[in-house]
């Protein structure tokens, strides 16, 4: 299938590059130093979840808009030859997509190994975290695409994708705060719950803290999320809308790139 | 035969393609000159399906271009610049398009052989010079026998041997045939190999026919200056 022939071909490519092995290290160095400097798993957990929910979404995003910019040529390339475009684009897609993620897993796992940590009886979070990682990394890969695919211009391309970042991992939170300080008066539950759901940062960060259990860090969504459905039926819903946010970027970044002039 | 008919083509509000028709026959060197704008890159890349069109239509051999990718196993192109996965090398991305286009029925590997391409072949791409890459890319153009070869600007960037070389390749394909379609700004590749001429000025064709036609026409001494006055009297 010509689909895996482009994947193949893009994996050698980037696993090549210098930047894929870095990232690997990063996630072997943050996770490694964290279980050197404490014993308390539980802690280093919960660093691990920040660093994923800001770091991943920020990578994929830079690195989305740089890989898609700086294959352009290459793309034209593909284009003129007898392959349709869907088939290019996935192809393209994936192929950063699926390196970010086994960089990001095996850094992770390394870290663990090499320390010989055995987790005790955090392995359900650790799974739900690399979970969060894989979808954070699909979820803003795809919008990076989307971003790059609609501005000729690189400066204008990676400016949106760094402001959709720092809107959802940064800008969203407070905004959300602000409206239910301003708004105490009235029933906000039903409110916030579905305007989580806009943020799949936030959405991640929900899935981890229900199955970690510590209501003090859940934030307000959180709570409401667990208050609202428990905890396990609050995890199945904010997988499947996280499963939603994955898929929705990828295709309107595909309907983009079919009617694209390059 | 390649027909297009009524061609237009805008990006935003910027009308680049101002309804081209046109006919490019079988068999023929057709050489596309115009001055930078003039939409020489757009009219080819139509061709090709990188470029949506508004209006109008094109026939590659009687097959309508509609969005299926079937017709293009019967073209090569080569764009002005092309690139590849940076780190990859030359072999391997000579094993990539193969390996894309696997039902190709046989190899042309004759440019890779005389461009001697094969001394650089353990290079990764990001390592080869402009000229470099730019032989590789004509390698890939030619290499699965195609019907319709476009070559957008095919010896910018190559020394004079190997542009030579392109050269001869370019007439010996077209000795057995294939129809070639190519734009340059160096009227000399124009005088050697055109056999037609299409003049674009402006997103509109001012001329098509023989360099003979071109000059009697113009009523020009040579080649340089028929140009030159069907550029500054805006093909009145």
């Amino acid at each position: 299938m010509i689909l895996v022939k482009i994947i193949k071909y893009q994996l050698h490519d980037v696993m090549r590059s210098k930047w894929i092995i870095f990232y690997t290290a990063f996630y072997f160095i943050v996770i490694y130093g964290m279980l050197t400097f404490t014993n308390d798993i539980s802690k280093v957990l919960l660093s691990l979840m920040n660093v994923v929910l800001i770091i991943i979404p920020l990578i994929s995003t830079i690195l989305g808009t740089i890989y898609f910019y700086n294959n352009r040529d290459y793309i034209v390339f593909m284009l003129s030859q007898p392959i349709n475009r869907t088939t290019i684009f996935l192809g393209l897609y994936f192929g950063l997509a699926i390196p970010l993620i086994l960089s990001f897993v095996v850094g992770v796992v390394l870290g663990i190994v090499v320390y010989s940590s055995s987790l005790q009886n955090y392995f359900g979070i650790l799974l739900l975290i690399m979970l969060s990682g894989i979808f954070l990394t699909v979820i803003f890969t795809a919008i990076s695409f989307w971003t790059s695919i609609k501005n000729e211009d690189r400066l204008k391309g990676f400016g949106a994708a760094i402001f959709i970042w720092l809107f959802l991992a940064l800008l969203f939170d407070g905004i959300l705060l602000f409206l239910i300080q301003a708004l105490q008066d009235y029933p906000l539950e039903t409110f916030s719950l579905v305007v989580s759901m806009l943020n799949p940062i936030d959405l991640a960060r929900v899935l981890i803290l229900l199955k970690f259990d510590i209501a003090a860090l859940m934030g307000y969504t959180g709570a409401v999320f667990q208050k609202f459905f428990g905890n396990t039926t609050g995890m199945l819903i904010s997988f499947t809308v996280l499963t939603v946010w994955a898929a929705a970027p990828l295709f309107f970044a595909r309907k983009k790139f079919l009617k694209k002039d390059f | 035969m390649i027909t297009i008919t009524n061609l237009k083509k805008s990006f935003d509000k910027l009308e680049v393609l101002k309804g081209i028709n046109i006919s490019i026959k079988k068999g023929k060197i057709t050489y596309i000159v115009g001055p930078n704008a003039s939409g020489k890159t757009t009219m080819i890349k139509s061709l090709l399906g990188l470029v949506r069109i508004d209006e109008g239509k094109i026939l590659i051999d009687d097959f309508k271009l509609n969005g299926d990718w079937h017709y293009r196993e019967n073209i090569g192109y080569m764009p002005q610049i092309a690139n590849f996965p940076e780190n990859l090398k030359v072999e391997e991305i000579l094993k990539m398009v193969k390996d894309l286009r696997s039902n190709a029925p046989k190899y042309d590997e004759d440019l890779i052989n005389k461009f001697n391409l094969k001394t650089e072949f353990n290079k990764r791409l990001k390592n080869l010079s402009g000229g470099t890459r730019q032989k590789v890319n004509a390698c890939i153009a030619f290499l699965f026998d195609p019907d319709i070869l476009i070559l957008d600007e095919p010896t910018a960037g190559l020394d004079p041997l190997s542009s030579s070389i392109l050269k001869d390749k370019i007439l010996e394909e077209n000795e057995k045939g294939k129809t070639i379609i190519f734009t340059s700004h160096l009227l000399t590749e124009l005088e050697r190999l055109a056999q037609d001429v299409i003049f674009l000025l402006d997103g509109r064709i001012c001329f098509h026919g023989t360099i003979t036609d071109l000059i009697s026409e113009t009523k020009q001494a040579d080649l340089e200056r028929a140009i030159a006055s069907m550029i500054t009297n805006k093909c009145a």
